[in-house]
């Protein structure tokens, strides 16, 4: 990988995200910046997938289960080609093909569509198995946010995957560590994830989840080893400055003063970045 | 002139060996087909169909949510997958996941519960079901069948395999009254006529299906020529079969094993209010939950017999023109 491009794809992301969401004046923020760098990376470096060419079958999926930060993985749609970027500015409107929460009918790219959260990582699972039995190569990717697990069905999905030893799909938890309520430890304890992961039988890989190498170090492990999950540490609004706050920031009311301040505070973060990485 | 029931006795087989034949007919045409269980193989009678196609077999255990969602992720490759519990956990239990992860989205999944309603007998009030109908009428484009005997799993089966979407088929896995002979032929979302009368239209599913007979006959010995309409596809509901009906004779009678709330009587109603309104009475399940016993018993404790249609079929006629 090339990690000057992938930061720079991460900032394009998170800031056509923060155009992306002040467009409708307000939105899931928080949960949405902090897959921004998750995202950059596997739509930079790791996807077998074709803007042109959106559902061919061998392709890699992405699942993201907590499909509420949709506008995260729109953005990087847009910035992959799938869909005109001016196309970001009508998230939310009355027959947008950007609503909040993903819809594999509506968005080029959506390969899933989620909302209803915990019942990502079964579909993906289902995916899986079918691109399994036909013989069709691609690995299935699904994001799950921490908050989201504490949904039954996840365990259910993690229990199959490891039972069936699958291979073609890899979990990715966005550790942001907070829920819409409060911070998840506060709301409901979640000990130790790598443990419990192992516990039930995959290999768990923890990472930074805002270090773009780290993040594509463990994500093509995970990829080589079967039944994997990627852990990565992230935290809630990273990198979008008026949502870097301990208070609630699971959605925000954004005007477009804040917006330019924190777009412009993300070309100051990765000016300042390129300098220690060089 | 005979009677509708001459000839009629309970079935030879199974339901459930029924219907795994005529879906592991269906899957040698194709290979599509997908199996997919929750710890009930054994019981809704699948076991076969994994013996035959061992790499297109699932049980997931006991996960309803999981293997409803991995259902659907498997339809989004192109596969036809056929779920399987009882008809409580085939639908109350993962409403959400059937109506998100695979209606919402428009794929391809196919929903069996069996054990509807009073047939789910000695496992009780838990694996009863008096409300799958009604919930699953509430999913936008779903398709509803109900057999009322085994004449009907390959008709209902190929349909299935060959219409795109979520589909629901609500099925007795014991012995049950032979209504049909093989040569039957079954149009979904058409129903079948199995008698003709102008006085009262008696509109019945699944077991219900066989009271509907007796009742006719018993209403025969008394001079009231009853119409019976086995309404094996719940929905969409064949709106013409029940507007003629209500045209030619002007007082209906549901009969169905659930709750008469959204089920095969409130589909009735609803549609007859809207076109042709005539008094209605509807047979089933009042305000109740499930509870154990025998079939026989819980026919009669929860009013779906034979009587109950008779009575209803009285009531309704007396109500015309008023």
């Amino acid at each position: 990988m090339d990690k000057k491009a992938t930061m720079k794809a991460a900032a394009d992301i998170r800031k056509l995200c923060i155009e992306e969401l002040a467009a409708a004046g307000y939105g899931h923020i928080g949960g949405s910046m902090s897959i921004c760098d998750i995202l950059a990376v596997l739509y930079t470096d790791i996807l077998d997938i074709d803007p042109k060419d959106p559902k061919k079958p061998d392709r890699d999926y992405l699942v993201l289960s907590k499909g509420h930060c949709g506008p995260a993985l729109y953005a990087t749609l847009a910035y992959k080609g799938y869909f005109d970027i001016e196309k970001l500015k009508t998230l939310n409107q009355g027959g947008t093909m950007l609503p909040s929460h993903c819809d594999r009918l509506k968005t080029p790219g959506i390969d899933v569509s989620t909302g209803s959260l915990g019942q990502g990582l079964s579909l993906g699972t289902g995916v899986a198995i079918g691109k399994k039995i036909q013989g069709l190569g691609g690995t299935v990717f699904v994001i799950v946010g921490d908050g989201e697990l504490q949904e039954g069905q996840n365990w259910e999905a993690v229990q199959f995957i490891a039972h069936r030893s699958l291979s073609n799909i890899v979990l990715i938890v966005d550790n942001n560590k907070r829920q819409l309520d409060n911070y998840t430890e506060n709301i409901c304890k979640t000990f130790d994830y790598k443990s419990k992961f192992e516990a039930f039988g995959l290999h768990a890989f923890e990472a930074d989840g805002h270090d773009v190498c780290d993040i594509y170090d463990k994500l093509t492990q995970a990829m080589k080893c079967g039944p994997s999950v990627v852990i990565m540490d992230t935290e809630k609004g990273h990198g979008c400055k008026f949502a870097e706050i301990p208070g609630f920031n699971h959605y925000m009311v954004i005007s477009r003063e804040m917006a330019d301040e924190a777009i412009a505070e993300i070309d100051r973060r990765l000016e300042a970045s390129y300098g220690q990485t060089d | 002139m005979g009677r509708l029931t001459d000839g009629i006795t309970l079935d030879t087989g199974e339901m459930r060996a029924y219907y795994c034949k005529a879906l592991i007919n269906e899957a040698k045409k194709n290979g599509k087909i997908i199996v997919v269980d929750a710890d009930v193989s054994h019981s809704v009678g699948t076991e076969p169909f994994y013996a035959e196609f061992p790499d297109r077999a699932f049980d997931c255990g006991i996960m309803e949510a999981q293997a409803v969602g991995m259902s659907a992720g498997m339809s989004e490759t192109g596969l036809i997958p056929f779920f399987h519990a009882f008809g409580v956990f085939a639908t109350r239990r993962v409403f959400d996941q059937i109506f998100l992860s695979c209606a919402y989205q428009k794929l391809n999944v196919k929903i069996v519960g069996a054990d509807p309603g009073v047939t789910a007998a000695s496992n009780g009030g838990t694996h009863m079901p008096f409300e799958d109908l009604g919930l699953m009428r509430l999913i936008p484009d779903c398709v509803i069948i109900e057999p009322a005997d085994s004449a009907m799993y390959g008709a209902a089966v190929s349909y299935m395999a060959n219409n795109y979407g979520v589909h629901y088929l609500r099925t007795s896995r014991r012995k049950t009254m032979r209504i049909y002979p093989d040569s039957a032929e079954f149009v979904i979302g058409k129903a079948n006529m199995l008698a003709d009368g102008k006085d009262v239209c008696i509109i019945a599913s699944g077991i219900m299906v066989y009271e509907a007979l007796k009742a006719a006959d018993t209403l025969a010995e008394l001079g009231v020529y009853a119409r019976v309409l086995d309404m094996h596809t719940i929905k969409p509901l064949d709106i013409k079969a029940v507007t003629d009906a209500a045209k030619d004779c002007g007082a209906i009678v549901t009969a169905e094993n659930h709750n008469v709330t959204g089920g095969l009587g409130a589909a009735v109603c609803e549609a007859l209010a809207e076109s042709v309104p005539v008094p209605v009475e509807r047979v089933g399940v009042k305000e109740s939950f499930g509870e154990v016993g025998t079939q026989d018993y819980l026919q009669k404790r929860f009013g779906l017999t034979a009587e109950n249609i008779v009575s209803a079929a009285k009531k309704c006629i007396s109500r015309k023109n008023k």
